[in-house]
């Protein structure tokens, strides 16, 4: 099918699967923030979400995917382009793209990294750091996260990934929408600037948790 | 005499014998510029004093410069028709330009447009996605009576605004990726707007896609540059427009 071939077909199908991540990304964050009620909170949220059971697996394995089919693309996407723009101008001057839009390959391959780090660190438990809460499912979330987290290191790679994650959807969101042609000459300036501001809202709420707890707040 | 001051300029032009010629920067000096000399005439004044001493005049692509044919195709300190908003090379005015500026002349640089000699790159690609569906197939006889096909003046207006688009190949040439999506919906978004378009939108707008793809154009990641660079200030909806149109096709 052309869909899958084509140029405009494959950015659709991009599209659609960074967004359903994005919506992940709201879900995600509003979970987390249960942290901020204390213990109860947490591990309540986490017990929830495993008492789903297979649902859990099937939402995995749709999340993963969208990360496939949204990471292929992209890497596809990516070296085409790169091939129809071989030769660079002397001079460089950017008129509409900014940083956060020509790095979206590089802040998206960041992010697998990130998402494969994260997964073995609190889903998979296998980093020395949660050793003690490896094998316990979903068991004490909030005694992991604020043991890890209060560890400097841990806490500012992951401000940086957020750092990153907020990067690749300053351009992202407002880009589903123009690709899905969900928008107008006069939509498109609002929607630029709401998705900008919902990436920086990403990027200060999830950071927001390392750092309460490397402040001592969350304990 | 003249009273109007002129200036002296330093250029670095890109100058390539031909399509396999690796290609390199020469700097020229052009002297007495004034304010009233357009782009293009600045480099004829340079081309005279090459000629004179014996060397090969610089060759850009150049016709109407009155702003409306897109044969001219500079991009002048690493923007398509030098960063004046909506206008041509052959448009932009010596005014712009400061006694003793430094100025880099490049040709389009994308892999879908080679490069034939200095400034001047083959734009037949544009040529081959307005084939693949550029166009309305209509029966030829007698003179329709007026307004026996009623178009709404929004649209029409739609229409037109796009229509403004001359092919001159900035859009590509501004995208960082050379993709060709404002050309090509510009000309998608025209016939779409229009009930002469309509019954081939589906087919038009998957083949001019097609196409693009084919001529080795990338593919828009939604930069918008296109529209920064444009002469014509063709607006980055019609790519919008294309892609509604695209995911339309899809359950034809």
């Amino acid at each position: 099918m052309q869909l899958f071939k084509s140029a405009v077909g494959r950015k659709i199908l991009m599209a659609i699967t960074g967004q359903l991540m994005v919506l992940f990304v709201i879900v995600h964050l509003l979970g987390n923030s249960s942290i901020f009620i204390g213990p109860n909170g947490i591990n309540a949220y986490a017990e929830h979400l495993h008492s789903l059971g297979p649902l859990v697996w099937v939402f995995r394995l749709a999340m993963l995917a969208f990360v496939l089919v949204h990471a292929i693309y992209g890497i596809q996407v990516s070296i085409e382009n790169s091939t129809a723009n071989s030769a660079k101008y002397a001079i460089n001057t950017k008129l509409k793209r900014n940083f956060a839009s020509e790095n979206m390959i590089w802040t998206g391959v960041l992010l697998i990294i990130f998402i494969i780090g994260h997964i073995s660190h609190f889903t998979l438990r296998i980093t020395p750091d949660v050793a003690a809460f490896a094998g316990q499912v979903p068991g004490n979330v909030f005694g992991m996260v604020t043991t890890s987290f209060s560890n400097g290191i841990i806490a500012f790679v992951y401000v940086v990934a957020m750092l990153v994650l907020c990067l690749h959807l300053f351009h992202g969101i407002q880009s589903f929408f123009q690709t899905m042609g969900w928008n107008s000459d006069k939509s498109l300036p609002v929607i630029s600037q709401v998705g900008r501001v919902l990436a920086v809202v990403f990027l200060v709420g999830y950071s927001s948790i390392p750092l309460f707890i490397l402040a001592g707040i969350i304990k | 005499m003249s009273d109007h001051k002129t200036m002296t300029l330093t250029l670095n032009v890109w100058r390539q014998k031909g399509p396999n010629d690796p290609g390199k920067f020469e700097t020229y000096t052009a002297k007495g510029i004034t304010e009233h000399h357009s782009f293009l005439e600045m480099i004829d004044v340079v081309n005279e004093d090459l000629i004179k001493s014996g060397k090969e005049p610089i060759v850009f692509d150049h016709d109407c410069r009155e702003g409306i044919c897109g044969m001219c195709s500079q991009v002048i300190n690493g923007v398509p028709h030098g960063g004046q908003e909506r206008t041509t090379v052959c448009q932009l005015h010596m005014r712009k330009f400061k006694d003793g500026d430094t100025i880099f002349i490049e040709p389009w640089r994308a892999t879908a447009f080679p490069i034939i000699k200095d400034l001047v790159v083959d734009r037949s690609a544009y040529d081959t996605i307005i084939q693949a569906g550029g166009y309305t197939s209509c029966h030829t006889g007698g003179v329709p009576d007026g307004n026996a096909l009623l178009i709404p003046k929004p649209d029409a207006d739609y229409a037109m605004d796009a229509a403004e688009c001359i092919g001159c190949g900035a859009c590509a040439a501004a995208c960082p990726n050379s993709s060709a999506m404002l050309f090509t919906s510009a000309k998608v978004a025209q016939l779409a707007a229009l009930p002469q378009g309509k019954p081939e939108a589906a087919k038009r707008v998957t083949a001019m896609v097609d196409a693009m793809k084919e001529c080795g154009f990338g593919n828009c990641s939604n930069h918008y540059e296109c529209q920064a660079a444009c002469p014509k200030g063709i607006n980055v909806k019609f790519i919008a427009k294309l892609n509604r149109e695209y995911l339309k096709a899809q359950f034809k």
